[in-house]
């Protein structure tokens, strides 16, 4: 004798198949989002249905900021106004001598038959909201795609690098910022030259300088910028000033913190630069194997 | 409508059925507070609404809510997070299915004690949030990545109040 429920008391399948369901359907997303990364499309589909919504859950502060603009002193905008004049005049000078050396350069480079710097395009942005996902640390602007953000390009603020796009959604940007653990930049010491890649932290206000023997030669105050030979960030953005560092025989490396120099945390506006022209084809792997460092197992082979 | 020794223990007021449609408005409520542009320590504490929403009408209205709603919210809340794609959609479902499973015994309780089945319900959310990034690769955040669930157990009540004032019967003035 079976006991199934009449017909009117028949809820669907059980609470446990219905969740096995959706359970099983979001780690075939995780899955497919972690491993291969096939859930950008549907992922940017999503956020035009989102757009609006964020721009609407964007209003009252927006509205706010406005407001508390409005009251501002005549004192204020008066200092505003001179410092801005202070500084026009001064980068008025600036720009007329990089004039001269942007032809000279072009002139030398011509010279010395190489391959000539692309003018970079940039899109100014507005930084909508910081990302709330504790793992990362990204922010989103309120350019896309649509206003020909690319992804991987370099964004900065006026005083130095922030970050790089990470994905580039229609209307919206979302930028890893440089202080995202996953993030690395390749960085150059303004002093001597010396190269070296900075990453995130995972918090604000620190950079890690991983990978300088113990005796590198590198110290407090040291400015950083990008030396471009990445392929992705232009040379000589600034990107960070050295603040600390600690030389312990016993390590192999010595542990260098890093001040960001860009504001992140600070204004809203953000610049973000053209994608680079592709650097030339790495050259076919004749004699070296590869891997940046050669692995026993290569050797093996050879 | 309680039997006997617990009428006190609940709120004994008969409230208006809830419509769908109310029950969409309020997580559409919800997914607007948690898109709004907030940053620092307000971040860090605000507590996940859209989750607290999923998880009172779970617990309240079983039958009219299941999983779709909270696996489509998921979805929407990792790409505004930028998080990997379906780790909310996956911690939402789970907790659908506590709410839904715990429902009999937590509307037992009176608010107070409701706290504590939220909290612990909010938390074991976040901590399946917190395996799926550890099993992608993520590092272990602060401590005070679990500081929403304790923010939104105190919301709660606060939750219970505003989901119920539109369903309280209007009183007659003339009744007396």
């Amino acid at each position: 004798m079976e006991y199934t429920p009449p017909p009117f008391f028949k809820r669907g399948p059980s609470l446990l198949t219905r969740l096995s369901f959706f359970a099983v359907l979001s780690l075939i997303l995780l899955y497919a989002d972690a491993r291969f990364h096939y859930m950008e499309s549907m992922r940017k589909v999503v956020a035009v249905v989102l757009y609006p919504l964020q721009q609407l859950a964007d209003v009252p502060g927006d509205l706010g900021s406005r407001v508390s603009s409005f009251f501002v002193t005549q004192s204020l905008l008066q200092r505003e106004n001179e410092r801005l004049a202070r500084d026009n005049f001064l980068n008025a000078g600036l720009l007329q001598t990089q004039q001269a050396l942007i032809a000279e350069n072009l002139h030398l480079r011509s010279l010395l038959e190489m391959q000539e710097r692309v003018e970079q395009s940039s899109v100014s942005a507005e930084i909508l909201y910081f990302g709330r996902d504790p793992f990362s640390r990204k922010v989103i602007v309120d350019k896309g795609a649509m206003q020909d953000i690319e992804e991987g390009a370099a964004v900065v603020d006026d005083t130095g690098l922030i970050g790089q796009v990470s994905r580039a959604f229609p209307w919206t940007a979302e930028i890893a910022l440089i202080t995202d653990r996953e993030q690395g930049v390749p960085v150059q010491v303004v002093r001597n030259g010396l190269r070296a890649v900075v990453f995130g932290m995972g918090y604000d206000g620190a950079l890690d300088l991983r990978f300088m023997p113990v005796n590198a030669e590198i110290e407090n105050g040291d400015v950083l910028v990008t030396s471009g030979i990445d392929g992705v960030y232009p040379a000589g953005l600034p990107v960070a000033v050295v603040s600390n560092i600690e030389r312990n025989a016993a390590y192999p490396f010595a542990k260098i913190t890093c001040t960001p120099t860009a504001g992140v945390n600070s204004h809203r506006q953000v610049l973000v630069l053209s994608r680079l022209a592709p650097l030339p084809e790495y050259p076919a792997a004749s004699e070296t194997p590869k891997g940046a460092k050669p692995r026993p197992k290569a050797r093996k082979g050879g | 409508m309680r039997i006997g020794g617990f009428g006190h223990l609940v709120s004994e007021e008969i409230l208006l059925p809830v419509k769908p449609a109310y029950i969409a408005l309020t997580l559409f409520a919800a997914l607007m507070l948690n898109l709004l542009p907030l940053t620092g320590w307000v971040l860090t504490l605000r507590p996940d609404f859209v989750a607290l929403a999923l998880l009172y009408w779970g617990i309240h209205q079983p039958r009219k809510i299941g999983f779709l709603p909270a696996w489509l919210l998921g979805l929407a809340m990792d790409v505004a997070d930028g998080s990997l794609f379906g780790q909310h959609a996956l911690a939402y479902s789970m907790m659908m299915f506590a709410a839904i499973f715990l429902h009999r015994r937590v509307s037992m309780f009176d608010l107070r004690h409701q706290m504590l089945h939220v909290v612990v319900i909010l938390l074991a959310m976040q901590l399946i949030v917190l395996g799926v990034r550890q099993a992608a690769g993520g590092e272990l955040p602060g401590w005070w990545y679990f500081l929403p669930s304790f923010t939104g157990a105190l919301l709660w009540p606060l939750a219970h109040v505003v989901f119920t004032a539109p369903l309280r019967p209007r009183h007659d003035p003339d009744d007396a």
